[in-house]
């Protein structure tokens, strides 16, 4: 297997429960009093039995409709064509880059679709956004869905007119008649009609190199809405006769209460306090008055040693954990680490970590949840709205039919808002208030109570013969996770092992999991080998590695680069890394100015290759990858989350540094589109290669050898 | 102390009632429903709640109301006249200059100020003036080319 990826890792996703088993299950007749009339399409999931007696009407239409849907879409007589679908937009661009497949594969303007996004009342179960699975997954079953409904609406007109589908041509919105004249829109065609049809296999798609709508960039749809502060997140929503809440925080991690005196608090009116169990929080009319409530609640606890920081790599070591499933350890081996490190001309013996950070996303975790009739609506910014509404049916012990998550359009989320503790608070207070509250967190809750991205220890021990090739590989990562941990360098006797362990703070997704703490011990550790050979860092990767879809992103980025002309300036610095991950073939060179009296370091230039299969939406991508550029500076440069004592030390923005304009080197994007490939998610592999390039470049320009993410937090020490 | 009852909106009278400590942006978005000036984290370090009084950009997260009163308040919903997006907002809809749109009002806000000192800023002036604008997406890059393309649409 050598010089492949492997087997798949990706479930690193602490935060997660497994979905609840749910299906969506309408009857047709209610189904089509709900939606009016029209044609429906549904998608059912692959795998599934769908159809135990599945019957086919004469009119060609299943009936009933299928169980386990993974997305439907709907053409009303009104022209209006809707699709529904499980996930959430939260900067992706994927509002836009849906609605681009359905339009391609109904000829239908994209003005004329609307989606339906991530409402558990509305839209089909989805396990949650994230793993970069959109693209692949709904971008393809929807386009299977949209295909399917120009078919029935080309047979319709056929029928019609009384001619055969195979001369009609569908545009535009449009079945058209061609040498007749004779034409009917979508609308037209689905009056009085109530058809429901289902797809299960693979229909024939258009090929990429014939799409005219997809491959294009177009304008984001609601666009206007978010220039115009008009898009309402969740933070800006209200009800009539609304509260707003706050939580009591505990002053540590691991801290129990152990008394509470709300009596001043409760003197207030229009106050609700809430005491249940270990959640005490407040609702007030107003947020000033939720602040100065909540300040005058006394409560004592009882708080527990914590591990801080500065022991954290140590505690690791020996806090290692035995876990199956999708968290559990990874043991990959093959052939013999210690005879190819015997047959080694040199060996390489290297650990590596990396801090926990922060997800910080510009939108706090916020939700406003409303009870009528027992039934509670929340509506949240999260990436998994099946998931907070499973776990609010655990907290609240209701049926899963009696709770509707909504997730309105999101600020970016980057993996941090999987989780549903904002839902459940908002939630708890909304019911003892018997009003509607909304929660927002603080910045200082955001960095305080929401989960990391986890921190590791990573071991490395090589061997390189005379000629520059890897002959022993053996790759040891403590806690931070399985994701992008195979090598996809060429080396027969190798040893990769994940070993779960505790953490001391609560940890999670974060953009692409482990795939950047892994690729940068590897490709770190590469360029140190390739140091130790006197090869130059490309040649070494080249020697090394046959896979060529690397190989190919690895060519166009020193290309645009330069990498080959770069000339030896005092201070400057030039490195590479690359890796691929998700789908998702990545290669990024950095120069970097580095400063050996006053320690600073500046990223001067980044060129990044992507290759992600075929380009869906190219202006999306690049924006895509340029932001993942930028968010991945920070945790390569200076984000660290500092604990001690079960406190967060710089739970603020004052303390915790995030990539400002001014930290922005100049970025060239290189897309290498494959047109002959399947489409991968885009939103997160690209951010692995700038960590080790930046370190690679600081070694380069200084001689460094630096062994830790984040690379210098306080500048470079002389 | 008192309460401040009345603020100067987007050229209009808004009454209010609100403690005189109380932050600006709580009162707008809470009591006057303008929810377009966003809280990102309350210690003036992010730059989504930024409204310009008389004129000059200001973090209305950490400003007491009673400082605001008696001054002209501007917020991203008064760039729209008549159906007219501002400059800034269709340069920003043209490059593509966000992905999750959370940061955006208070880049516009705070470049308008910006393209009134300098209608034709250099690259190094808009990365000085937008510092204290966080954009966790990273769409900087298109940010200044959006000012660009906005100075160059207000001089047209
Ligand atoms: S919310 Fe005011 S600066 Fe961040
Ligand atoms: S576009 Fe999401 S924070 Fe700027």
């Amino acid at each position: 297997m050598n010089g492949e990826t492997g087997p798949q890792t990706e479930p690193e996703r602490y935060e997660l429960d497994s979905p609840p088993a749910y299906h969506f299950e309408p009857d047709r007749r209610d189904f089509f009093r709900i939606v009016g009339g029209g044609i429906a399409v549904f998608l059912v999931l692959r795998g599934e039995s769908a159809y135990p007696q599945a019957r086919e009407s004469t009119s060609g239409f299943f009936e009933p409709l299928p169980k386990n849907v993974g997305a439907w879409l709907h053409i009303g007589a009104d022209d209006q064509i809707t699709v529904y679908t499980g996930k959430a937009e939260m900067g992706q661009n994927i509002r836009t880059s849906l609605t681009q497949a359905v339009a391609e594969e109904l000829r239908a303007p994209v003005g004329s679709i609307r989606l339906v996004m991530a409402d558990t009342e509305l839209t089909p179960f989805d396990m949650g956004t994230f793993g970069s699975r959109t693209t692949p997954q709904m971008g393809t079953q929807l386009r299977k869905v949209a295909s399917v409904a120009r078919d029935v609406l080309t047979r319709l007109a056929a029928q019609r007119w009384n001619t055969d589908a195979s001369v009609l041509v569908a545009e535009n919105g449009r079945i058209n008649y061609p040498n007749t004249g004779r034409t009917l829109t979508y609308g037209e065609l689905a009056r009085g009609e109530t058809l429901a049809k289902a797809v299960v296999e693979e229909d024939p798609l258009t090929p990429a190199s014939n799409w005219t709508v997809l491959g294009k960039s177009v304008p984001k749809i609601y666009g206007p809405e978010f220039v115009t502060g008009r898009h309402k997140y969740t933070p800006d929503l209200s009800l009539p006769g609304m509260l707003f809440g706050k939580v009591l925080r505990a002053p540590s991690f691991g801290a129990t209460l152990t008394s509470l005196d709300a009596s001043e608090a409760k003197k207030l009116p229009d106050v609700v306090v809430v005491h249940d169990g270990d959640f005490v929080g407040v609702a007030a009319p107003s947020e000033p008055e939720a602040v100065r409530v909540l300040a005058l609640l006394k409560a004592q606890w009882k708080t527990v040693p914590q591990i801080s920081d500065s022991e954290l790599f140590a505690y690791f070591k020996s806090h290692t954990e035995e876990r199956e499933g999708w968290d559990g350890g990874l043991n990959h081996e093959s052939g013999s680490v210690e005879s190819g490190l015997s047959l080694a001309e040199r060996q390489l013996h290297q650990t590596y970590t990396v801090a926990y950070i922060a997800h910080a996303p510009l939108e706090p975790r916020a939700a406003l949840a409303r009870w009528k009739d027992g039934n509670v609506t929340v509506w949240t910014g999260t990436q998994r709205p099946f998931g907070v509404q499973g776990e609010l049916a655990q907290a609240f012990h209701l049926p899963l039919q009696r709770i509707r998550v909504i997730v309105p359009d999101t600020g970016g989320a980057f993996g941090g808002k999987h989780t549903s503790r904002e839902a459940v608070e908002a939630a708890r207070l909304a019911r003892a208030a018997n009003r509607p509250v909304k929660l927002v967190w603080t910045r200082e809750e955001e960095f305080t109570w929401a989960y990391f991205r986890p921190a590791g220890l990573i071991e490395v021990s090589s061997g390189v013969s005379k000629d520059g090739k890897l002959t022993a590989w053996a790759f040891e990562n403590y806690n931070s996770g399985p994701s992008g941990i195979l090598t996809p360098y060429d080396v027969s006797n190798r040893r990769i092992r994940f070993h779960p362990c505790k953490s001391p703070l609560l940890q999670g997704s974060y953009r692409c999991l482990a795939a950047t703490a892994n690729h940068f011990a590897r490709e770190s550790h590469m360029d140190d080998l390739a140091r130790l050979t006197r090869l130059d860092p490309l040649e070494f990767r080249r020697r090394n590695l046959k896979n060529e879809r690397l190989l190919a992103v690895l060519d166009a980025a020193t290309k645009a680069f330069g990498w080959e002309k770069t000339e030896k300036r005092p201070g400057h610095g030039f490195g590479l890394g690359c890796g691929t991950e998700k789908g998702g073939y990545v290669a990024t060179c950095a120069e970097v100015a580095a400063d050996r009296t006053n320690g600073r370091v500046k990223v001067m230039r980044v060129v990044v290759a992507f290759d992600c299969g075929a380009i869906v939406d190219p202006d999306g991508l690049r924006n895509q990858v340029y932001g993942a550029q930028m968010m991945g500076l920070g945790g390569a440069l200076f984000e660290a989350i500092k604990f001690a004592d079960g406190r967060i030390l710089n739970g603020a923005f004052t303390a915790y540094r995030v990539p400002r304009f001014s930290d922005m080197p100049e970025i060239q994007v290189v897309l290498v589109d494959r047109k002959n490939l399947p489409s991968a998610g885009a939103g997160e592999s690209p951010i692995m290669g700038i960590a080790p390039a930046v370190r690679n470049a600081i070694l380069d320009a200084t001689g460094v050898h630096l062994y830790s993410m984040p690379l210098v937090p306080n500048g470079l020490k002389a | 102390m008192t309460s401040v009852t009345e603020l100067e909106v987007n050229g209009e009278r808004r009454k209010i009632d609100a403690d005189p400590q109380t932050s600006l942006l709580t009162v707008l978005r809470d009591q006057l429903g303008l929810t377009g000036t966003k809280f990102g984290c309350g210690e003036a370090e992010c730059g989504a709640c930024t409204v310009l009084l008389n004129g000059q950009p200001q973090r209305s997260c950490i400003m007491p109301v009673s400082l605001a009163a008696g001054k002209q308040i501007t917020t991203i919903e008064s760039f729209e006249k008549d159906g007219h997006l501002h400059p800034l907002q269709q340069a920003f809809l043209d490059e593509q200059a966000l992905q999750c749109g959370y940061c955006t009002s208070g880049m516009i806000v705070t470049a308008s100020a910006l393209l009134r000192h300098h209608p034709d800023p250099t690259d190094e002036e808009i990365i000085r003036y937008m510092e204290g604008n966080i954009c966790r997406c990273g769409t900087h890059h298109r940010i200044i080319a959006a000012i660009h393309r906005a100075s160059r649409l207000i001089a047209s």
